[in-house]
């Protein structure tokens, strides 16, 4: 008899439960979650059950939505967790150094770099308040993409589509792509000085070979039978490049952008090595040999939150130029 | 002049490394005047696509030769170049539009702009494009889809589009690979109408490649049996069941008639026969 009732009582908890979840998911793994908080409710719940359900449902495989497809990988929603997930880094990170188990010189607390962060944007570091070390950075950084994209993305494909140009340019890239731009840097400085220019042509160069590739690699995945539609509708192959090719390559242009971008970063800090008087690279190596390791730990941040912000840029620009990516 | 002539014509694909090479096809001959609707019909493998191809220009021959008109038919050495070849070859050109076995889209257009793209490489003025590519579009049953995004399609309404184009680009002659394959029966009935009106009309030659030994015999002006291994051209049929067809406007009546039928017996023995050959 008392067993009935928990019973009837515990459904009707996890009817109501359903309904709210209802409209998110479909019926079945629905039907395992009862279950489950079935048998918790049984074992008188403790608060560590429910947070662990709690986790179990934010991280168990849910049935797809409408208008997605089954079998993509990886989908579903993952920014509540990556929120989740930033909170835990940032407070055992606060717990370390507050805590007094790590010596601030190697690094300080969260409230410290946030403090800095303010003092430096207000007064200034090195010689410059963070927004102009930070616009010299994007200069360089945004000049030398611009430049990339303006002679890579054409320079890419033009490779793929003509074999004279890929019998020429071929050899240079694939030569110089793996060198580090590091090793390159004093010959460029001798050519061209340690002004802006050799920075933002050492930045150059490292955004442009992937590129390139992602270019000319884009030009081959384009379909065969769509090139070939396009010529028998009388494209000439003019049109051809412009209004298939290059548009096929697009998908995988974004994605050699992307790359570049991450490529701009790592070198922005060897170029601003050399004889920079700002820049945001310039201010972490500068704080470093001080040891000021918060405002080490602060530029680093503040570079991290900004090529974060460029990806979303990107991926947004992705949803609106090339939506139909994966389906072709 | 508008004659397409096969001549004597093999194609033997390469094996990829260490497979061994393929001979698609192997001395095919085969004439087509205006007007002539062809049908090709086999089993699956035995080089319908390949023909079409070589038509189409998209591949050249390994022996033997095409012309259509005076000049010679081939395949662009590579995807792009076009220029050099002179008046007495020809490659894939806008006289001859083709609809592919798996539909060719351009994702990145939305359907009326994929029907008009012919017309717009062509430089044809926008609104009147516009005006061809919407009555081919409501002709294929597709007027309510303008704004839709390709890839957001069913498979059927993407092959649908894949002939809008083609016939929004009136060219002199239609190479359908497997067309209607991919729709229901009511929609492919009606789209057989629709062919068989646009060939009535405009004259066209129309090379058309089919698996179903039905739709063949009805729509053919010729018929072509193919047979595997390799590919080659066993049976040519005159026929004139689209002439029935047109005129009655009734596919049942003209499929049940005496004669289809035999004919359909005759045709399905044939290929039975392969069947029986391969296995
Ligand atoms: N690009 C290629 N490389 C090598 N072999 C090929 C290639 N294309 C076709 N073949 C071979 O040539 C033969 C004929 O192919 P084809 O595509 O012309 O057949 P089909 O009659 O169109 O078949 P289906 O009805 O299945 O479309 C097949 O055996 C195939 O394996
Ligand atoms: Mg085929």
């Amino acid at each position: 008899m008392t067993s009935m009732t928990k019973e009837m009582g515990s459904s009707s908890i996890g009817e109501s439960k359903k309904k709210i979840v209802n409209s998110k998911a479909a019926k079945e793994p629905q039907m395992v979650d009862t279950k489950e908080e079935r048998e918790s409710a049984a074992a008188s719940v403790s608060l560590l059950d429910k947070i662990q359900l709690k986790i179990k449902k934010m991280t168990a495989p849910s049935a797809v939505q409408s208008g997605e497809y089954f079998g993509t990988p990886g989908a579903g929603d993952s920014r509540l967790i990556g929120v989740f997930s930033t909170i835990f880094f940032i407070a055992i990170w606060a717990i370390a150094t507050e805590g007094g188990f790590i010596k601030p010189i190697f690094l300080p607390s969260p409230v410290d770099v946030v403090q800095r962060l303010i003092d430096i944007t207000v007064d200034g570091f090195a010689g410059a308040t963070l927004v102009e070390h930070l616009n010299a950075s994007l200069v360089r950084i945004f000049g030398a993409f611009l430049l990339a994209c303006l002679i890579g993305i054409p320079l890419g494909i033009t490779i793929g589509c003509n074999r004279v140009f890929r019998g020429i340019f071929d050899p240079l890239i694939e030569f110089y792509r793996p060198l580090p731009p590091l090793a390159y840097l004093p010959l460029i400085i001798i050519w061209l000085g340690i002004d802006e220019s050799s920075k933002v042509t050492l930045i150059f160069l490292a955004m442009l070979s992937p590129i390139v590739l992602s270019a000319r690699s884009g030009v081959t995945s384009v379909r065969i039978e769509q090139i070939q539609v396009a010529y028998s509708m009388g494209a000439t192959p003019w049109q051809v490049i412009t209004q298939v090719i290059a548009r096929g390559a697009m998908p995988d242009i974004m994605t050699g952008m992307r790359i570049a971008i991450g490529f701009g970063w790592t070198t922005l800090v060897a170029a601003e090595m050399v004889a920079a008087e700002r820049g945001i690279g310039f201010m972490v190596l500068n704080a470093s040999e001080f040891l000021v390791t918060d405002v080490v730990i602060a530029g680093i941040i503040v570079i991290g939150i900004i090529a974060y912000c460029f990806d979303l840029l990107m991926r947004y620009l992705e949803s609106k130029l090339i939506p139909w990516k994966g389906y072709n | 002049m508008n004659t397409l002539k096969v001549c004597e014509v093999s194609v033997v694909y390469p094996g990829s490394e260490g497979g061994e090479s393929v001979t698609a096809l192997s001395d095919v001959n085969l004439t087509m005047e205006q007007g002539d609707l062809v049908v090709a019909l086999g089993a699956s493998g035995c080089g319908k696509t390949t023909l079409l191809n070589l038509i189409a220009g998209f591949i050249s021959p390994s022996k033997g030769y095409l012309t259509l008109g005076n000049s010679k038919v081939k395949g662009y050495p590579r995807v792009l170049c076009g220029k050099e070849i002179g008046d007495e070859v020809t490659g894939p050109d806008a006289d001859r539009g083709v609809v592919f076995q798996k539909h060719a889209l351009l994702p990145w257009l939305n359907v009326i702009e994929n029907t008009e793209f012919g017309l717009k490489l062509q430089g044809v003025d926008k609104k009147l494009r516009r005006e061809r590519a919407a009555e081919y579009l409501k002709l294929v049953g597709l007027e309510d889809f303008h704004q839709h995004k390709v890839y957001q399609l069913s498979g059927g309404m993407q092959q649908r589009v894949g002939i809008a184009r083609a016939l929004t680009n009136d060219p002199k002659m239609l190479l359908l690979d497997e067309p209607l394959g991919a729709l229901d029966a009511l929609t492919r009935e009606s789209l057989q109408e629709l062919l068989l009106d646009v060939w009535r009309k405009t004259n066209k030659m129309m090379f058309f490649i089919t698996h179903s030994v039905d739709e063949a015999l009805l729509l053919a002006t010729r018929l072509v049996v193919m047979s595997p291994r390799p590919g080659r051209i066993t049976h040519q049929f005159e026929l004139n069941f689209n002439q029935q067809f047109l005129d009655c406007r009734d596919a049942r009546q003209v499929k049940s008639s005496p004669e289809f039928i035999a004919m359909r017996e005759k045709v399905l023995a044939i290929i039975h026969g392969d069947e029986l050959a391969v296995a």
